[in-house]
């Protein structure tokens, strides 16, 4: 007698074509998007079969005379953006906090504008301060640093006495300290949004709790808001690394490519793999395009586990963060 | 034995706050206090002079980085030690956390401040003059001064290329955000992920796959349409994925009240959905297009280097303004790094402008409609009733009491009623 009624929605003909309608949007989206990483792929295994294991371990970037691998650049590249990441977490973790602790409500807002706009900024113009500006303001603090922390392996400079006045400036200049400072500056505001979205969301509840008790601004920001940013706080790092591994221009304006690993982060030379597309794109054989394709896919390959655990940790931290207060 | 304890007794004495008496003072329990401010002049004035002293008397120190790092360093050891003299030791740690946070702050809008009054000023000479913004530089020799020559030709190519490169993601980019949104299978989160996966595709990677295939595996040569396809591929995945967020902040109460009002999903979301996010959306194209303006690398390895204008798209170069920046400032003639900074302060302008831009239009949430929105509302409204009204009296002749008269437009609650 009493038969269940049906309660799904009575999907009409329209509603079936609007459907297929985003269905065949999406499509096409995954299409261009499989067939931009696919067709790296496949070209790049060309050049990855061509050189075996040989291609992690080679320093030299020569496809022609079948000596290349991105020992070298990838190393750069990986420094290059731990510098950047070791500039822009303190930066970028300050001006979170000031803007969902410290700043009034009108500023608030007004520097969450400015932020950004600073991650708009293009980075050719990030690029042209690095190079024409910071670099020769900047090479005199690389010479301190190695003057007196030299005797730490990767400081060092080679070529320079320590504290000579007359030694040349330009040994510290295109280094990957100056290249990594500079992305570090661009990767600010992308790690400070992800850090201050975290940081606004600790529960007010906690936060009073911790005032009531005594606690002052400080202190309750080191009990309450950085345990529950945590997740947003790595999360926010994270992306911040994955955008200064891909950063291209502004490292090209800066560093002047070399095709050795490069340990010394104050030294003229470095590398990495996106300004080595760059550079050497106009490459005419068809070979060294793959070989080139070779080195952007390990570059994505990067990218995308960085990404990918930034994603997870900011997933997590914002699912798990939420109090029953 | 219960003897009282006279001694230990207090008695507490609740003041008489209604006799007349000592005028009563409001305690001010935050806020700044004088010593504080003193505090802070006083570390930032012996910061600066000790370390100009260091600088420019002791030690044989140069370069003005190196300057405000010390002053910087020892502003902090003597702010400290000032409030040693009078505060607690939590209170001296909370003060120097907020110098340290407020200066890292001051820091970051310093660097931007910098970097765009750099460009500007490198660039002003440039922009001063009018043919600059009138003309390429087809028949200007590197050396010619400023008067001559100009960047037309890469303004116009950004605006093409950017244009193609909207033309094609904005539809695209808006049908996969409500696609991911509104459909919920596997294969839309199979398509997600790809989709958050090519978000970390470096920009320089997208010109490479153009540069491979439109114009290695084509023949088609380096083109104002090679770029905006790398162009496109860049920002697809971000206005994705920004908009899917925009949709996500929809209220679920709009959704569901076009639900049961018996509305499909075709017209809940051409009448819901994408009006309520419709600021919201906007803002994540104009975000899209900020950063596809400003993409150096793909444009780079796409579109070719050319002095001339060129207003086709689908033959030869087409410049574009970070291209014109990144070539002119490795110039070794002056006067092309000052056009290569006035194209840099022209490509910073445009920034500014669509930022501006996506200011003005995304700033109200999803479902909080603008003034004149609330008008034409009101206007739709008002313009509905009048019709349902007048069918029913036609219906039912006699007076009608279930229908209220006239409701006032001007009322908020009226206001903000549904188009539906």
């Amino acid at each position: 007698m009493s038969e269940m009624r049906k309660l799904t929605a009575n999907v009409g003909p329209v509603d079936r074509a609007f459907r297929s309608g985003l269905y065949a949007g999406g499509t096409v989206v995954l299409v261009i998007m499989v067939l931009v990483g696919g067709y790296l792929a496949a070209k790049a295994l060309r050049a990855l079969k061509a050189a075996g294991w040989g291609f992690l371990t080679t320093q030299e970037w020569n496809p022609e005379g079948g000596k290349f691998g991105v020992a070298a650049v990838v190393v750069g590249t990986v420094l290059i953006a731990l510098v950047a990441v070791t500039v822009a977490v303190p930066l970028a973790l300050g001006t979170a906090l000031y803007i969902s602790e410290y700043a009034p409500r009108w500023l608030q807002r007004r520097l969450i504008t400015v932020i950004d706009l600073m991650a708009a900024v293009p980075s050719v113009v990030f690029g042209l301060w690095g190079a024409f500006l910071l670099q020769w303001k900047i090479i005199y603090v690389s010479r301190w640093i190695s003057d007196w922390f030299g005797w730490i392996p990767f400081l060092k400079v080679d070529g320079v006495a320590r504290h000579d006045p007359y030694a040349s400036m330009t040994v510290y200049t295109s280094s990957t300290f100056i290249a990594g400072v500079v992305v570090g500056f661009m990767v600010t505001p992308i790690a400070c949004s992800i850090m201050r979205e975290g940081f606004s969301q600790a529960p007010i509840g906690e936060r009073e709790g911790a005032y009531a008790l005594g606690s002052t601004r400080w202190g309750m920001i080191r009990s309450v808001v950085l345990p529950f940013g945590r997740g947003s706080i790595i999360g926010g790092t994270m992306l911040g690394l994955g955008r200064a591994l891909g950063e291209t221009i502004a490292v090209v304006m800066i560093i002047s490519p070399v095709f050795i690993i490069q340990p010394h982060l104050l030294q003229n030379g470095t590398s990495s793999i996106s300004s080595l597309i760059a550079l050497r794109y106009g490459e005419s054989t068809p070979f060294a395009i793959s070989a080139l394709m070779a080195a952007g896919l390990t570059l994505f390959a990067l990218t995308l586990v960085v990404n990918f655990a930034a994603a997870q940790i900011v997933a997590r931290s914002r699912s798990g963060a939420v109090s029953d207060a | 034995m219960t003897a009282t304890i006279p001694d230990r007794t207090t008695v507490t004495q609740v003041p008489d706050r209604s006799a007349p008496g000592e005028p009563q003072v409001l305690r001010r329990v935050g806020g700044r206090r004088a010593s504080d401010t003193m505090a802070v002049i006083g570390a930032v004035a012996a910061g600066a002079t000790t370390a100009g002293l260091l600088w420019s008397q002791f030690m044989p120190l140069t370069g003005a980085v190196g300057y405000v790092v010390s002053a910087w360093l020892l502003f902090i050891g003597y702010y400290a030690m000032l409030l040693s003299f009078d505060e607690t030791a939590p209170i001296v740690r909370d003060r120097l956390a907020s110098a340290v946070i407020t200066s890292i702050t001051l820091l970051v809008l310093g660097v931007l401040l910098l970097v765009v009054g750099y460009t500007f000023a490198r660039g002003w000479h440039a922009l001063w003059h009018v043919n600059f913004f009138t003309q390429d530089l087809g028949r200007t020799l590197p050396t010619d001064p400023l008067t001559k020559g100009g960047i037309v030709h890469a303004i116009l190519g950004t605006l093409i290329e950017v244009g193609i490169a909207l033309a094609v993601t904005v539809p695209l980019g808006v049908v996969g955000a409500v696609f991911l949104h509104e459909v919920r299978s596997p294969y839309t989160r199979f398509v997600r992920t790809v989709v958050d996966a090519m978000t970390a595709l470096p920009d320089v990677l997208a010109g490479l796959f153009i540069y491979a295939t439109l114009i290695l595996l084509l023949g088609w040569g380096q083109s104002g349409f090679a770029a905006a396809c790398a162009l496109a591929i860049t920002i697809l995945p971000i206005i994705i994925r920004a908009g899917e967020v925009v949709l996500r902040l929809t209220p679920a109460g709009l959704k569901e009240a076009s639900y049961a009002l018996g509305a499909t999903q075709t017209r809940t979301v051409w009448h819901v959905l994408l009006p309520t996010s419709r600021s919201g959306l906007v803002t994540a194209v104009i975000l899209g297009a900020a950063r596809a303006v400003g993409e150096t690398s793909p444009v780079l390895l796409t579109a070719g280097v050319t002095l001339n204008i060129n207003a086709n798209p689908f033959s030869a170069p087409m410049m574009s303004l970070p291209l014109e920046a990144f070539v002119g400032v490795q110039s070794s003639q002056a006067v092309e790094r000052a056009r290569g900074f006035g194209a840099a302060a022209t490509l910073l302008v445009l920034v500014l402008l669509l930022f501006a831009i996506a200011r003005v239009v995304g700033g109200r949430s999803a479902g909080d409609p603008s003034a004149r929105q609330q008008r034409r509302h009101a206007h739709r409204s008002r313009a509905d009733f009048g019709r349902i009204y007048a069918r029913a009296t036609a219906r039912q002749p006699g007076p009608i009491t279930a229908v209220s008269p006239l409701p006032n437009p001007d009322h908020a609650d009226f206001a903000h009623g549904d188009t539906l």
